[in-house]
């Protein structure tokens, strides 16, 4: 006989543990985390820097300080908890029935749980070597920047002296003052794109403060070492990002940490049958993060990549809250038709996605957020809000906008209410 | 005294031990490297093939034919991942057309089952996502997808269960003819007798005949690099997919993996350097281009893993495969390029065959032990996998998320009669960390899971071969810190 819940939450990071505190504020009884790791927490718990909570707490906290906020929220609930969980697939309940939740662990064993509603809270992996086909040997010695972190500061091991990084990645920017701190010599971190894909204050905190070079427009063409990592080879690149031969330099050195980006981690949702968008690479959403699949929500970086984990935390309370207006209204009116077509919002001229991809009717009542990234460096520009006729909605001024920074705006409900969807957010550049 | 010494434990040495391993004798293997399976074994296409590439008559044609039906048979005798895809050769213009139809003749001449020729429009209605430009096509339903290390693994682990003798990181240094007959091997161990001596040492047999005698064929290493996709490019094609072998070689293909991935490669560069297994911009885009030939929508961004392997080339145009004239009692299994997988079971065989024929009594042991059964969680049944966790709870601990190997399955590995001892030994046998996060989570996981059974520190575990150490000490310790002014 399966175990019935009114909320299952996949994932025990940042995102599930705030969905799942929302939806027992909300007056949900039956909720379960199910988290694969031995404890809650997620990726927070490696991250041992400060600078998180600025907007969540009001104060610069650590990520495990971070974490152990909602872990002790979490607490006071009587949410379940199941550690050291693996969740192996969702089955999706199809008209009103709930979906089903096949999860393994030693104590429990093979469990087949049901839920009303999901929420998917898995997070994201990061892009390896063979995701960009770095040439060369292989190696020991090249490591992703957060399996690095990993042994650093969850089992206490060191991964090696001499150290060059590619990719300009907030990890990468970490590791690279982290790794120097325990006496490891970086010698620098090489970034393909013009700019760097990290936070302006990590560039400052981590590179500059303590002389490492950043080599904008560069890449790694060669690892050379049949055992360990003896040489890598940077290139400059060109504007079509490939390498021009005779800019090359060789660094000495034993290490190779990779910070090229984090890939939301949708493998399950995906065997769920829920809608992915391919820019995003996460389920495409409505404003309250429900996935194609009624029920099934999802939020934190399962959705899309966030900066800021305090994003990460809103994000979440909104799916926590959606959620249990989900299986309120679900046991109000058992079979309740799903809301009316939605509102396309569309990424337009320098945007590379928006969450959410589309809005109920009923959010433009209420008004809607949109989160999105840009795909330039531009320093002043316009955010334009435009509808189906090309009218203009809404438009911010902006001095900086950055790839490596999650942009946000706010549509309030009057604006909407006199669009004609669908919605594109566009930037539109100002000459100084 | 060993009645053989086999130098060499990749497949061909696995498979002439297995071989060895039913009959009532002392037999050694020898590896120079830290584990088996582990240099042209673990790097190639991971294909059976049916056996109408060779020119009829050579030795690569009878044992490529033999070699695919004993190699599937061992396969599910002793719990390999293998599946017959069948396989397909593409012509792309009517001037290749004739080509396939040498193909076919020479598999029909070598004793290959089932070869069809298609007309493009068949070829397409079997494999959806071929180029339009394919005109035609020879089917071989016998061809198949196998895991080449895994196979490897098998065979040797059956040997040592069954008494073969194994000895890793034992390279040979010197090897001279007994007094009394057979030979002396040296290693940094100490040295060995030996009856007969087999020479299975893969890309180096010619070095390591030419520590007896000089050889009279060149080695000419060849390069060959891949890609390795996500399992969302795995259905792309269903078979293996060749090209008309041009000047380059035998062409890109383009196959699923028995693992579920999407297999693309290889190109084909001579290398000095043996151990230089680099990938190069240059291959790498060469591979692709000619696999978006044969399959034009794959996307590369699904792309996990690349790395090449070293083909054992030699000057000669067939396998190398005889008695030292002047030291009867060595045997060279040398010069085993493709098809070399598929063929080692048919070599293992003739290897036997040739050392009863040169006096060493073959008498069947009674208690050969002929069957292996390996957990994989992933593959079990909702049922299966609880009575698995009730039986040992461990088996209920996922460690690799990507492919879902369970804390059980690396232990098995640790634990197998040719145990694992590095992440990358852990990978080739239950394959945590070969899926598309590349032990970015899995890694530090199984490194500690190695360490503990080892009864060592986590910074004495090697990724792979000596000298590929991942992790140099500890961090900062809590001594006193050092006060200044």
């Amino acid at each position: 006989m399966a175990e019935t819940y009114q909320l299952i939450v996949i994932g025990g990071g940042p995102a599930g543990l705030a969905a799942a505190c929302k939806a027992w504020e909300q007056g949900l009884r039956r909720v379960l985390v199910l988290e694969r790791d031995c404890e809650l927490g997620g990726i927070l718990n490696q991250c041992i820097h400060n600078g998180f909570g600025l907007h969540r707490f009001g104060e610069e906290l650590t990520g495990p300080e971070y974490a152990g906020r909602y872990i002790a929220m979490l607490a006071e609930t009587g949410v379940e908890v199941r550690l050291d969980t693996m969740v192996l697939q969702l089955v999706p309940g199809r008209d009103g029935h709930p979906h089903e939740v096949h999860a393994v662990n030693g104590k429990q064993g093979y469990q087949v749980l049901q839920a009303q509603a999901v929420v998917l809270a898995m997070g994201c992996r990061e892009r390896t070597r063979g995701a960009i086909s770095i040439p060369g040997e292989r190696p020991s010695g090249i490591f992703t920047a957060g399996a690095a972190q990993r042994f650093l500061n969850i089992e206490g091991y060191m991964v090696g002296r001499r150290v060059v990084i590619l990719g300009s990645g907030d990890i990468g920017l970490i590791m690279a003052r982290r790794m120097t701190l325990e006496g490891a010599k970086v010698l620098a971190c090489v970034e393909l794109m013009p700019y760097s894909g990290g936070l302006t204050r990590n560039i400052v905190q981590c590179l500059q403060d303590y002389n490492i070079p950043l080599y904008l427009s560069h890449t790694v063409t060669d690892i050379r070492g049949h055992d360990r990592v003896e040489q890598v080879v940077v290139s400059r690149v060109g504007p079509d990002r490939q390498p021009i031969p005779g800019t090359e330099m060789v660094f000495d050195c034993d290490t190779l940490l990779l910070s090229v980006g984090l890939i939301p981690e949708n493998e399950l949702s995906r065997g769920a049958g829920v809608e992915i968008d391919p820019r995003t690479r996460g389920p495409v959403v409505a404003e309250n993060r429900e996935t194609s699949i009624p029920g099934i929500f999802a939020c934190g970086n399962v959705l899309h990549v966030h900066d800021l984990v305090d994003f990460v935390s809103a994000e979440s309370e909104r799916a926590g809250a959606a959620a249990a207006q989900y299986v309120q209204a679900q046991d109000a009116a058992p079979g309740a038709p799903a809301p009316a077509a939605a509102i396309p919002v569309q990424a337009g001229e320098g945007v590379s996605y928006t969450v959410p991809q589309h809005l109920h009717p009923a959010a433009l009542a209420a008004g809607a957020e949109l989160f999105f990234r840009v795909r330039r460096v531009t320093k002043t520009a316009n955010i334009l809000v435009e509808d189906a006729n090309g009218a203009r909605v809404a438009k911010f001024a902006r001095t900086h906008l950055a790839p490596g920074e999650m942009e946000n705006i706010t549509l309030p409900a009057a604006l909407l209410a006199r669009a004609t969807p669908p919605l594109t957010v566009r930037i539109e550049e100002v000459q100084a | 005294m060993y009645d053989v010494v086999i130098i060499g434990c990749g497949v061909v040495g696995a498979a002439t031990a297995y071989r060895l391993a039913r009959y009532d004798l002392r037999t050694l293997v020898l590896e120079a490297n830290n584990d088996v399976a582990n240099a042209t074994t673990k790097a190639n296409s991971a294909i059976l093939h049916a056996g109408y590439d060779p020119e009829p008559g050579t030795k690569m044609a009878a044992l490529n034919v033999e070699g695919n039906r004993m190699a599937i048979e061992i396969c599910r005798r002793l719990d390999v991942p293998v599946k017959q895809t069948g396989s397909l050769v593409l012509a792309f213009t009517p001037e290749q057309l004739p080509h396939l139809q040498t193909l076919y003749d020479r598999g029909t001449a070598n004793g290959v089952p089932g070869l069809q020729l298609l007309s493009g429009d068949e070829a397409r209605a079997l494999e959806p996502n071929l180029s339009t430009e394919v005109c035609g096509a020879l089917l071989a339903p016998t061809a198949a997808v196998v895991d080449p290390w895994g196979f490897a693994l098998a065979m040797i682990e059956t040997a040592v269960r069954n008494g073969v003798e194994l000895h890793r990181s034992a390279p040979v240094t010197a090897i001279r003819a007994g007094e009394g007959g057979g030979f002396v091997l040296a290693t940094p161990q100490g040295e060995v007798e030996t009856r007969f001596v087999i020479n299975a040492a893969g890309v180096n047999a010619d070095r390591v005949h030419a520590l007896l005698e000089p050889v009279d064929w060149r080695m000419q290493p060849s390069r060959g690099e891949y890609y390795l996709l996500d399992k969302s490019e795995g259905g792309r094609v269903g078979r293996v997919i060749f090209q008309c072998p041009g000047p380059e070689g035998k062409g890109v293909l383009v196959a699923p993996t028995v693992h579920g991935n999407l297999i693309v490669g290889p190109n084909a560069e001579p290398v000095t350097d043996r151990r230089d297994l680099g990938n190069t911009a240059a291959g790498l885009a060469f591979v692709k281009a000619r696999a978006m030939q044969s399959v034009p929508s794959i996307r590369f961004g699904e792309n996990i893993r690349n790395f090449s392997g070293i083909r054992a080339n030699t000057d000669r145009d067939d396998f190398l495969i005889g008695w030292s004239k002047a030291y009867p009692g060595f045997l060279d299994l040398a010069g085993i390029k493709s098809p070399g997988l598929t063929s080692a079971p048919a070599i293992g065989k003739l290897a036997a065959d040739m050392l009863g024929e040169a006096g060493l009594p073959l008498t069947e042991k009674p208690d050969f032990l002929d069957e292996r059964h390996v957990v994989r969680f992933r593959y079990a049944t909702p049922e299966q996998k609880a009575a698995l966790i009730a039986k040992d709870p461990r088996y209920g601990r996922v460690i690799c998320r990507c492919e879902t190997i369970t804390e059980g399955e690396i232990l098995d590995a640790i634990h197998s009669p040719v145990p694992a001892t590095t992440v990358n030994g852990v990978k080739r046998r239950c394959n945590a960390g070969m899926g598309r996060c590349q032990g970015g989570f899995c890694g530090p996981r199984v490194q500690a899971i190695l360490a503990r059974e080892l009864g060592v520190s986590p910074t004495e575990i090697l990724m792979d071969q000596a000298g590929s150490w991942v992790l140099c000490g500890e961090t900062k310790q809590t001594e006193e810190v050092p006060t200044h002014g």
